[in-house]
């Protein structure tokens, strides 16, 4: 028997998006361990862990396609039904953004310059601070819903988004060096692998750029 | 003398249904907001329903009682043809115990008080007359149905307000919460107390002054507040669960405050739903009992006690699995949302009962929540079940009224 009271309530999008910054974080996160991987040229473990990637990135999907489904133009919520969807789009990028690293990376058996080696995983590393810290802002999701979007809850995420920032300016800095680095040894590369290095800092530096408009979503539901 | 026994036998069998099935499927609206915000368990939840239920039913359910059974019908018109109401009555039990059959059997969300309602209103005017309605009286009560959700809405709106704005959004709203939990308490059990002493102990036969009975109210609300804010005391915060939500503690703090508007929640179905179930259960018994209608004839206690006790043992074969099921739907309704929309539906409730609205709690709840929504604090409320509410509204009454007219019928012929 179907019951007023139970289906009132729309399925709520709150857990559910937390739970997909989660799983995009995880994608993200495991570039690290697939860099340590393919600069020690180990291809094995290298493939696995883009396997794990590849796998999670397909979790991140389905859930977003789920979300949107539960998501019908008739649910009256307290904050713009486009804002979460927005939401959604840009955290699924960053589990795009990992596969397509991890993707151009292993189809290449890229080589990362071992002059540069140390100063990349270093990049990646912030990068994947950057996902971890959206996830930490994004989390407070629900927190925010109980309060209203007023008050010492929203300071707080303020104040998550303030660090997500500065950590995106970081990994901006940490970017403009790594080129630098790179550019200074490009000539003694294989002009196209020059090439594609380039591309996979560029592709890289963008998890953190995206983890950064997940700010600015959660940013502009604070304003509502 | 035949006759009456299978009249008071027959009103006592429909009336149990009606019962059975509100403590089947109805309360679990009522208590499932407890069990889904975790505020109490299953077994708490029924023995909870259970207590309030029937005190509901016994101590504040009189006058909704006297509504049903001879607000809506002019027996004066009667008075030579007795038997017809007793018929009427009959049917309507009969038509609004087969249309909530049928309604729960489809899913739709139809109230227990509008299909009583119509099928009252149904055999009143096609059995015996048009002019056998009190057509001022319905229009109030329909008015009253509009009306008690917007109330609570309202309420429930400025309740989570107040709680947003004194609690949830202060920098430390483990304290505050501590500090303002007891009040809120206190507000539930004051407004639960006056109502039942004002307009429930006189059926019981206690009569007590307007002054006393407010200071036995805030005498017992301040009761209840100081062993709500003892047990509140009692809660530490749990640092490693708040970890994952600030709000851990705090709602735990608002658990205690559920309880009472569970119990308050369960107090107000009972006054309001029951008695409209019993209501035309009332009207047989006085009718076959005295052999004419006579408007001055006390409720007999043994009558509401049958509607609680049906309740009840709804409540315990069918209850508790509804209860489960919806109150695992509800995890948006946290204690501190849950309690906002409790209390104002059950202050809209027992008010209402007071003064003899017979009006759906259902959706009284339905309005709160809605408030609370209102307030920002409900993720997401799916619109359309809101517009599938109201379409059932507009059909209960006339699908209510056309069983009775037919079940009225019926019983002309068949019944001595």
């Amino acid at each position: 028997m179907a019951n007023v009271l139970a289906n009132i309530f729309g399925s709520s999008p709150v857990r559910p998006l937390e739970k997909h910054i989660g799983i995009a974080f995880l994608c993200a996160k495991q570039l690290r361990a697939f860099f340590v991987a393919a600069i020690a040229g180990e291809w094995d473990t290298a493939a696995a862990v883009r396997d794990e990637i590849d796998k999670l990135e397909h979790e991140a999907d389905d859930l977003k396609k789920e979300i949107r489904l539960h998501l019908p133009k008739s649910l009256f919520m307290p904050v713009p039904r486009e804002d979460l969807l927005e939401l959604l789009l840009v955290q699924d990028k960053i589990a795009n953004l990992s596969k397509d690293v991890s993707g151009i990376v292993i189809g290449r058996k890229m080589q990362i310059p071992a002059a540069i080696a140390e100063q990349f995983l270093d990049f990646v590393e912030r990068n994947v601070d950057a996902a971890k810290q959206a996830r930490k802002s994004v989390r407070e999701l629900d927190e925010l819903f109980t309060a209203g979007f007023r008050g010492a809850e929203v300071d707080l995420v303020s104040a998550l988004i303030e660090e997500l920032d500065r950590i995106e300016t970081d990994t901006d800095s940490k970017q403009a060096e790594l080129r630098w680095a790179l550019y200074e040894i490009e000539s003694t590369l294989n002009p196209i692998d020059a090439v594609f290095l380039y591309q996979v800092i560029e592709l890289t530096g963008q998890i953190a750029d995206m983890a950064e408009r997940v700010g600015r979503r959660l940013e502009l539901l604070l304003s509502h | 003398m035949e006759a009456e026994i299978v009249y008071i036998v027959l009103a006592a069998m429909f009336g149990l249904f009606m019962a059975w099935g509100i403590g089947a499927n109805d309360v679990a609206n009522a208590m499932a907001t407890s069990v889904g915000s975790k505020a109490l368990t299953i077994k708490q939840a029924i023995l909870v329903a259970a207590v309030f239920e029937f005190l509901g039913a016994v101590l504040a359910g009189g006058a909704v009682t006297d509504t049903v059974r001879k607000g809506i019908v002019d027996t004066d018109l009667l008075a030579s043809t007795p038997e017809l109401l007793v018929y009427g009555m009959l049917a309507a039990l009969l038509a609004a115990g087969t249309w909530l059959f049928i309604a729960s059997r489809n899913g739709w969300p139809v109230s227990t008080t509008h299909s009583i309602v119509g099928a009252i209103v149904g055999f009143a005017a096609v059995g015996i007359g048009v002019d056998a309605v009190q057509w001022g009286k319905v229009g109030t009560i329909v008015m009253s149905w509009v009306v008690s959700p917007l109330t609570a809405g309202f309420i429930a709106y400025l309740i989570y307000q107040s709680v947003q704005r004194l609690i949830l959004r202060q920098d430390d709203p483990l304290a505050k919460a501590k500090r303002y939990v007891p009040v809120y308490i206190f507000f539930a059990a004051f407004t639960i107390t006056l109502v039942t002493i004002l307009k429930g102990l006189k059926h019981v036969g206690l009569t007590i002054s307007l002054r006393d009975s407010y200071i036995l109210a805030i005498a017992i609300a301040i009761g209840i507040a100081l062993i709500g804010a003892l047990v509140i005391r009692r809660i530490q915060p749990d640092k490693k669960a708040e970890k994952h939500a600030h709000f851990y503690t705090v709602e735990r703090v608002f658990g205690v405050l559920m309880v009472v508007t569970a119990c308050g929640m369960a107090f107000a179905h009972g006054s309001n739903d029951v008695a409209n179930a019993i209501g035309p259960v009332a009207a047989v018994v006085s009718v076959a009992q005295n052999g004419v209608i006579t408007a001055k004839s006390t409720l007999p206690i043994w009558v509401l006690i049958l509607g609680g006790g049906g309740i009840v043992v709804g409540l315990a074969t069918y209850g508790r699995h509804v209860i489960a099921t919806v109150g695992k739907k509800i995890t948006q309704l946290t204690p501190s949302r849950g309690f906002a929309a409790e209390l104002a539906a059950a202050t809209t409730i027992v008010i209402a009962s007071g003064t003899g609205m017979p009006i759906s709690t259902t959706h009284t709840l339905v309005g709160a929540v809605l408030g609370v929504g209102m307030a920002r604090g409900i993720e997401a409320i799916d619109l359309r079940v809101v517009g599938r509410i109201l379409v059932s509204w507009v059909v209960t009454i006339p699908a209510g009224a056309f069983l009775a007219i037919v079940f009225f019928f019926i019983f002309k012929t068949v019944l001595p």
